[in-house]
């Protein structure tokens, strides 16, 4: 491994981590946050026209389409960190139980299904209009295959217990577990398994290996930044909406 | 710590000896899905080409194992858990019931090998690896699916489906890697190829065996 490579997953993994603690704290905030709300909207529809106006290099095949990556990848990199989230605030309840982080990891949980199925959808289309087919044995789609596997075994367990003391608990523990077992391997195995249609894909899949130029570039870390800052906006307003009706049923 | 464990252990085989209609019924389960292969197979004319003597294989050890792992905890009523839970520490149960599982699933896995390759033929080419990494099989396939049967257990009722929907996800990445590995030994492919997915494989037992130990004690808390 070379040092930029080192430099390079070291701040990744600090990006990473200071995600997830601004996250928690954006989704936990109280007061109206007009100056990262405003922000989101601005990156969200910014990177969306932007992207949909500059010139792309034009490369075999993809062409055009390529523009999809403004949204597509940014979608599974909010998913990740909303389900980084939701894994946080699941061990925080196994050490203090209570009622409103259960909901904060539910709704967590919640929001990564929805931005995974959104990356699955914008995938497939991407798919359908480059490699010719909907789906295909792509290790990276064989992953997000089995992560959304995961996070509905998650709702169903949820929905299998009465008690809600129980519930909470139970459903924490395999939110953990399943994230240790799977979700780091959805890195590694891409990696082990040789040739993919995915860009980069031999040897090291990150995503220097796409041909982004200067100025795609550019779009794509605002999309990016964007759509997570969306992800904590959307689980921000359903736990409030939870946590809200929690109350009015206890009074 | 480990006269606890050592005590679980004989428990567990104890129990199992004495009801040993739950241990003839997965012996009879895989010989039964055998044997329906078999047959199917016979119909033209002898053995499955390798892939497919290879899914097969696994597919069967799959449902063996969640078979043979499921009734572990749900056996258990909740008054026995109780007296348990005042005797030893919750470390000491999961570690037991790992070891046991692993002891059981392996002795599965190597008898359904057996009757396979009696029924089936036998086109592996590179035996030693893969009786290893069926025995790696083993041991993943233990380590992942005791905690999950621990929480089925949990919720009652329908347990049995309830533990195939939340331990299939978690296993899919394993089963690649086992695939992958074992169809390098049924085409003697050069050892070098399998080494990272074993080295994976061990990881990923490390991963899942060290969370169901620090994860256990929270389970059993209720």
């Amino acid at each position: 491994m070379s040092t930029a490579a080192i430099i390079g997953s070291v701040s990744g993994l600090a990006l990473t981590v200071a995600g997830v603690w601004g996250g928690q704290r954006l989704i936990e905030q109280r007061s109206p946050g007009q100056i990262w709300k405003g922000l989101t909207v601005l990156l969200l529809l910014g990177a969306s026209a932007v992207g949909l106006l500059i010139p792309v290099p034009p490369l075999p095949i993809v062409n055009e389409s390529i523009r999809n990556l403004f949204f597509h990848v940014p979608m599974w990199f909010s998913m990740i960190m909303v389900l980084l989230v939701s894994v946080w605030y699941s061990i925080r309840y196994l050490r203090e139980p209570s009622a409103r982080l259960d909901v904060l990891a539910h709704e967590s949980a919640k929001t990564g299904i929805v931005l995974g199925l959104l990356g699955l959808a914008t995938g497939s289309v991407w798919a359908k209009f480059t490699w010719g087919a909907w789906w295909t044995p792509d290790p990276r789609l064989n992953g997000a295959a089995v992560a959304m596997l995961i996070y509905g075994a998650y709702l169903v367990l949820r929905g299998s217990f009465r008690d809600e003391q129980q519930r909470a608990r139970v459903s924490a523990i395999y939110n953990i577990f399943a994230f240790a077992a799977v979700i780091p391997l959805l890195f590694v195995l891409p990696r082990l398994s040789g040739p993919s249609l995915h860009p980069g894909q031999t040897g090291n899949p990150g995503f220097n290996q796409y041909d982004l130029d200067n100025t795609m570039r550019q779009v794509f870390y605002p999309a990016v930044i964007g759509w997570i800052l969306f992800a904590f906006w959307v689980t921000q307003v359903s736990s409030r909406f939870v946590l809200l009706k929690l109350k009015h049923d206890e009074n | 710590m480990l006269r606890e464990i050592s005590t679980l252990l004989a428990k567990d085989f104890r129990l199992e000896w004495r009801q040993r209609a739950a241990l003839g019924g997965l012996l009879l389960y895989v010989g039964s899905t055998v044997f329906v292969c078999f047959l199917s197979f016979s119909l033209r004319g002898g053995t499955p080409p390798p892939p497919a003597w290879n899914a097969l294989l696994w597919i069967i050890l799959l449902f063996a194992a969640l078979n043979a792992v499921a009734k572990g905890f749900m056996q258990e009523s909740p008054g026995q858990r109780l007296y348990y839970y005042t005797l030893v520490r919750p470390q000491a149960v999961i570690l037991a019931k790992m070891l046991y599982n692993t002891l059981l699933l392996m002795v599965v896995a190597l008898l359904g090998l057996f009757l396979y390759t009696v029924f089936l033929g036998n086109p592996i080419q590179d035996l030693p690896l893969f009786v290893a990494n069926l025995l790696l099989g083993a041991v993943g396939f233990a380590t992942t699916l005791t905690l999950v049967s621990g929480i089925a257990a949990k919720a009652g009722g329908n347990g049995a489906t309830l533990m195939a929907i939340l331990s299939f996800p978690l296993m899919v990445p394993m089963l690649l890697l086992l695939i992958k590995v074992s169809k390098n030994a049924l085409d003697g492919l050069d050892r070098g190829l399998s080494q990272q997915s074993i080295l994976t494989l061990l990881a990923l037992n490390m991963i899942v065996g060290a969370t169901s130990y620090l994860l256990f004690p929270f389970l059993w808390r209720g």
